[in-house]
């Protein structure tokens, strides 16, 4: 059954400074997006340097007509970051849940949403995160459109919202080490922020040169840009309700734009309006094929 | 005695886990229902069945790992696993995945359940979230906790902890990685495998040797030499700067692997009730020979001894071994 | 490290030194076709006295190994559904196969025996792998369950292969000093 798609920007995972995300979230108000999700869901250390932006920020989208959520870390472990947790719910706004153990935090019955790094991959899962209050998830990107479409149609019967990865360097792993501060012969307790050094990640290739992973902090990426481009069709046939644009330096709102003519239906201009939008970036869409998460492949019929 | 969960990938090794001293042995299913779905391993029912009456005829435990996340359209696959693996006469499953935990609770609830490192438990509120929700009675505990953290766990739950001591290392949040998927299209969570053998070309390049997962270069080493397995997070990568210098070597992990053997007074000291060996897919010698030397570590604690050490180092991948986060340097 | 010192020792330990006398006889010579009988029917005698192993190998029975003892004076082709195992000249192009196992007669009898472990004579570079790794390590896996012992499987056999494969064996033993038999079952002849 096919619904119009529409766009939710997820948080941030790089380290930007507050300039930065100030101006990010000023030119997001404009943009053609639906939903905002905005926090620190890579590393609690980064916090201090800009979490005074997120009140404006949140204003500032409400004020345009944007739903905001707020997400939570993606791997919890420290007793701070536990209290940190529960204290966002206290902030009353819709929290998307990127560890399970924020889900202690939530009493029964309150809504909630799951983010990407939530291990949705059929059903069963879905209807117990349903059931327990979940309003929309968004799934794990290494998915393929059969799994998708399940989970679309499952999701679609339990009032479920389902969103699909649709653009940006996509999350691999996470790590309670910090691969940034390793490279700098540092560990995580004395990393000195490097990681806000790379305000797209920090490059890792094959010893041949083969342009293969990204390092952001403890959260390794991939050096492609995963792309739903090629498959907007057959997701909205599949019932996907949304489509996540992660952000990235650059000009990120003509990134929404130029997604948001694409969903009001001209596809086929898409990707050369991506790759003139970002002239450095290799383009992938394996995961949603089936195939190697890093491959470029025939969209699937 | 701290219990001794030992892996067994065909019944060959699990006969000579129990027999070296195992008190418990985990094992799977040969297909994708378990996170070593590896081509020549596991088992059967049949053989799953032989392998519970072999233990329990010893004295021995048999937990099943059913620990990938079931696929949508073919859940049918993991509820046939739990459903077998309570007829064979499993003494626990170890699962990951939400909707098969609160499946198991619902229509196998005298079947044991127990939360697979695979669900990265990393902290209390998830693992009483987990208690709470699906009766899981015992959780294994992520790689990258230390002592420490473990110690605090233990006292904000009520369920029994399990933990990695020895075997191969993995230094990524376990059942949360897709660096294997993003260059084969296989994973772990929904294949079992990680950096999958049918992915895996090695190559000789004159002097030296290459080995390739999904194209990519993870490993280049002289020819004749020590010929590294191309696990994703375990290769040789370089990480260039803006300003021109590159960083080259083992940027994720240095292919060593895990041997807590010091730390195991300690990991007591915090509560932990079993210690657990890695490696369904390793042979029956290698297990043979862990699973005793561990029998001698836990009974040397059990008499208030000093731990035995460096018996293994000839047994750890690229020989040399670590004590991973346990000590919390590793960060 | 495992070092060659230390797996040359190691091997000793599984796989007894021969006899002085016995190395001082000449090795037989055996025509390869006569060996591909004698080593097919051997291995029939094996997978049936063993059938676990093809059917834990699943889709790579189906798979040519081409097993490369570099110290055996042929090379041997493994096709484990076809049941039949063939002794080939060394040439320049080596015979079509999907994987190939190289390294020392004794590496490959450890591997064989299950005397050390696979992983340690993969890594340590002791045996090195081409072609399909998966078809490998199904064959790795299945012989470690198998748990397979040579002179067992000798002595199994009925003749006319038993006598030829008994000479093709003390050729090989004098080749290259090892004594064939499973360490724990050792048996003297």
């Amino acid at each position: 059954m096919a619904v119009r798609m529409d766009l939710t920007v997820g948080p941030i995972a790089f380290f930007w400074d507050a300039e930065r995300v100030r101006e990010f979230y000023r030119g997001l108000a404009k943009a053609p997006v639906a939903r905002v999700v905005i926090g620190e869901w890579v590393c609690s250390k980064r916090l201090p340097f800009w979490r005074h932006e997120i009140p404006d920020a949140i204003a500032a989208l409400q004020q345009a007509g944007k739903e905001v959520a707020l997400s939570t870390l993606a791997l919890i472990t420290l007793v701070r970051e536990r209290k940190d947790t529960a204290e966002l719910l206290d902030m009353g706004l819709p929290v998307e849940v990127n560890d399970l153990s924020a889900l202690y935090h939530i009493p029964e019955g309150t809504p909630f949403q799951v983010g990407p790094m939530v291990n949705v991959y059929n059903e069963g899962t879905l209807q117990w995160l349903a059931q327990r209050g979940a309003t929309r998830i968004s799934l794990p990107p290494e998915l393929p459109l059969a799994s998708v479409a399940a989970l679309a149609e499952a999701g679609r019967k339990a009032g479920v919202a389902v969103e699909v990865w649709g653009h940006g360097r996509v999350p691999l792993a996470i790590s309670g080490r910090c691969y940034h501060a390793r490279l700098h012969g540092r560990s995580k307790d004395s990393c000195q922020f490097v990681c806000g050094d790379d305000p797209d990640g920090r490059d890792v290739d094959t010893l041949d040169g083969q342009k293969f992973l990204t390092v952001n902090g403890v959260q390794t990426l991939g050096r492609t840009v995963t792309t739903a481009a090629r498959q907007i069709g057959e997701l909205e046939a599949a019932g996907v309700a949304s489509l996540r644009l992660s952000p990235h330096i650059g000009d990120f709102a003509g990134v929404a734009r130029a997604w948001a003519q694409a969903l009001a239906g001209d596809r086929e201009a898409l990707l050369p309006a991506l790759d003139r939008l970002l002239p450095d970036a290799i383009f992938s869409d394996g995961f949603l094929a089936g195939r190697a998460g890093a491959s470029m492949g025939e969209a699937v019929a | 005695m701290m219990e001794l969960v030992c892996p067994a990938g065909t019944p060959t090794a699990l006969r000579a886990a129990v027999e070296a001293g195992a008190h418990t042995v985990y094992c799977g299913f040969a297909d994708e229902s378990n996170a070593r779905n590896f081509p020549g391993l596991n088992f059967s029912r049949a053989e799953l069945a032989e392998a519970a009456a072999f233990a329990h005829a010893r004295g021995a435990h048999v937990y099943v790992a059913i620990n990938t996340f079931p696929r949508a359209g073919a859940q049918q696959i993991w509820h046939r696993a739990i459903a077998d693996a309570e007829t064979c006469g499993a003494d626990a499953v170890i699962l990951a995945d939400l909707g098969l935990l609160a499946y198991a609770a619902e229509r196998h609830p005298k079947l044991r359940r127990h939360l697979s490192v695979q669900a990265a438990a990393a902290n209390p509120d998830a693992i009483n979230l987990y208690a709470s929700a699906f009766g899981v009675k015992r959780v294994v505990l992520p790689r990258v906790l230390s002592v420490q953290e473990i110690t605090a766990i233990n006292r904000e739950i009520d369920v029994e902890t399990e933990v990695f001591v020895f075997g191969g290392l993995c230094v990524m949040a376990e059942g949360r990685c897709s660096l294997s998927s993003y260059a084969t299209g296989l994973s772990p969570n929904m294949n079992g495998v990680c950096s999958p053998a049918s992915h895996v070309d090695y190559r000789d390049q004159g002097d030296t040797q290459e080995a390739r997962l999904g194209g990519f270069l993870i490993h280049k080493t002289p020819k004749g030499g020590v010929s590294p397995y191309p696990t994703l997070c375990k290769g040789h990568f370089v990480s260039p700067d803006h300003k021109g210098n590159a960083i080259d070597g083992h940027l994720f992990e240095d292919p060593v692997s895990l041997d807590a053997t010091e730390l195991i007074p300690q990991l007591q000291k915090a509560g932990v009730k079993a210690l657990k060996i890695e490696g369904r897919q390793r042979s029956r010698a290698y297990v043979a020979q862990v699973v005793r030397a561990f029998r001698a570590a836990v009974e040397a604690l059990e008499a208030d001894q000093p731990m035995p050490a460096g018996l293994l180092r000839q047994l750890t991948e690229g020989q040399a071994a670590t004590t991973g986060a346990y000590r919390k340097t590793w960060r | 490290m495992l070092t060659g010192d230390m797996f040359a020792q190691s091997l000793q330990s599984v796989s007894g030194p021969l006899p002085a006398l016995v190395r001082r006889l000449p090795a037989p010579p055996l025509p390869p076709a006569l060996l591909s009988a004698a080593f097919t029917w051997l291995l029939g005698s094996a997978l049936r006295r063993h059938p676990g192993v093809l059917a834990r190998m699943g889709e790579a029975a189906n798979a040519r190994f081409l097993l490369d003892a570099t110290d055996a004076p042929t090379l041997l082709l493994l096709h484990p559904s076809a049941r039949r195992l063939s002794a080939l000249p060394r040439r320049a192009a080596p015979p079509a196969h999907d994987a190939a196992i190289h390294g020392s007669l004794g590496a490959f009898l450890a591997m064989l025996h299950g005397a050390i472990d696979g992983d340690a004579l993969f890594f340590s570079g002791a045996l090195a792998i081409g072609g399909d790794t998966g078809a490998v390590l199904a064959l790795r896996n299945a012989l470690d369950d198998a748990e397979i012992d040579l002179a067992a499987e000798l002595a199994a056999l009925a003749p006319p292969a038993a006598p030829l494969l008994r000479l093709a064996v003390r050729g090989l033993e004098r080749h290259t000093g090892l004594l064939l038999a499973r360490p724990t079952t050792a048996a003297l002849r």
